[in-house]
């Protein structure tokens, strides 16, 4: 029974997917997650199609409410502007012992179960740090060319490394949650660099103003330049003035995603920032550094597999062998199979 | 390339008991497969629904409230009304022996009562899954 009938050819997959079968959509999304050549050619294939979408990542500790919040702003995007549809991409950690995954955003999306207009995806990490799965830039561009309008990408909830999302997102939400990391947490984390607009959620929580305090406190520093022009010294500034300040300050907003509350304001700070990114210079250098990753990434992808091809897996083993058994030095044993 | 086994796990109708359903999903877990929880109080349609968009393999229902002769052949509809037919279904929970003859016939490949090895449920749907 199971697996019984072979795997639909990719062309026909894709043309069903793009006219609008879920099912077909579905198994594309399968197909490409699980990567070669033929998922390239698939990717390759739907390109022209991609680079619709608004791609908003949500990131942060885990246990801030990032599911609640992904799923309350589809509601309310679905609710308050019923034309446009919704994919969301949810990904879980991969157990590195095992390579199995429980993955369980869906539990808290449930609000969203029969609405046709909203496609949800959980992705298992399968073995890629970094807050996202290998997989997810190739999966969002399936639901983008397939042409949900508005993609949620939720990280898994690392919290401290999630560098993916930036490369992948338009907009990235970092979300906080009173209580759980305080100044020492929001300096430590390279989480605040990506964000371009951050969400303190369970706000009816104690703490929540000193948790919003501390955030703007580390916007600023960031900022270094504009705060010494706000204190006068305008003559130490070595750039133009409006290069600073038109630059786009993450704002840092409140929430009680649970009680879809302020979930208005999370989506208009969206949308501002995506005005931002189409006027200012920013939005093109952005473009070009995800273009020149995507290209790096997949120039190393092919020229590994490649390589891999051309030593063959004997010849690989056997080197192995050597190096582990200290008969050879890595260093050495690369340089021989490259040569 | 990195093809995994990926499982729905779901909770059909009014129980408040997802001890089982965390019990299997956490083994098939341990097994290498991906399991999707969708947690408590889903209708056939929602199990359905979310079996398409995850794309699973096999659809796990745990049962505990004693409506499974209704709930599980509304999901096995549901999933041939989505294109699904092929996606195995098994079910477990408190289901008593003289329901199981009913519930196969009714499109449920297994039905696993209390007190199963998890590890005869990780076997059997491997066996099901064997690929030559």
């Amino acid at each position: 029974m199971a697996n019984s009938k072979p795997p639909e050819a990719i062309p026909a997959l894709v043309d069903r997917a793009l006219q609008g079968d879920r099912r077909a959509l579905s198994r594309l999304i399968s197909r490409v997650e699980n990567g070669g050549a033929e998922a390239w050619s698939a990717l390759a294939s739907i390109y022209p199609r991609t680079g619709r979408a608004q791609i908003v990542g949500v990131t942060g500790a885990p246990g801030t409410g990032k599911s609640t919040l992904v799923s309350e702003i589809a509601k309310y995007t679905r609710q308050h502007q019923p034309a446009i549809t919704v994919g969301i991409v949810a990904v879980d950690p991969t157990s590195p012992f095992s390579g199995g995954a429980v993955l369980g955003d869906r539990i808290r999306m449930r609000d969203l179960a029969g609405d046709a207009g909203v496609f949800i995806r959980s992705m298992a990490t399968r073995g890629s740090l970094g807050g996202l799965a290998r997989a997810t830039t190739d999966v969002v561009k399936v639901l983008d060319a397939a042409g949900f309008q508005l993609i949620l990408i939720e990280t898994v909830g690392a919290g401290q490394s999630e560098i993916d999302i930036a490369r992948t997102a338009d907009t990235v939400i970092v979300v906080e949650a009173p209580g759980l990391g305080d100044e020492v947490q929001a300096i430590k984390a390279g989480i605040l660099e990506i964000a371009d607009i951050l969400v303190v959620n369970k706000a009816d929580r104690d703490g929540v103003q000193s948790t919003v305090n501390a955030l703007h406190t580390m916007i600023d520093l960031g900022k270094a330049p504009t705060s010494v022009l706000h204190h006068g010294q305008l003559t130490t500034l070595a750039t133009p003035p409006q290069v600073a300040t038109d630059r786009w300050r993450p704002p840092v907003l409140k929430t009680i995603a649970a009680e879809s509350t302020g979930i208005a304001e999370v989506l208009e700070a969206v949308t501002q920032h995506r005005a931002y990114l189409s006027a200012h210079p920013e939005g093109q250098q952005r473009a070009r550094v995800r273009a020149a990753i995507e290209l790096e990434t997949i120039l190393r992808e092919s020229l590994v597999q490649q390589l891999l091809d051309h030593i063959g897996p004997e010849a690989l083993t056997r080197t192995i062998d050597q190096v582990a058994a200290r008969a050879i030095d890595p260093y050495s044993a690369a340089k021989q199979l490259l040569a | 390339m990195d093809k995994k086994i990926r499982i729905l796990i779901a909770k059909p109708g009014l129980d408040g008991h997802d001890r089982g359903a965390k019990v299997i999903a956490r083994a098939l877990r341990d097994a290498g497969m991906e399991v999707i929880y969708t947690g408590l109080r889903q209708t056939p349609e929602m199990i359905a629904e979310a079996a398409l968009q995850e794309d699973v393999d096999a659809v796990g229902l745990s049962i505990l409230s004693g409506a499974h002769l209704t709930l599980l052949p509304r999901v096995v509809s549901c999933l041939q009304e989505r294109g699904l037919e092929e996606v195995l279904i098994f079910a477990g929970g408190i289901i008593p022996d003289e329901d199981v003859t009913s519930l196969k016939d009714a499109g449920v490949t297994a039905v696993f009562g209390p007190g199963t090895n998890t590890d005869h449920v990780v076997e059997f749907i491997r066996g099901q899954f064997q690929t030559a």
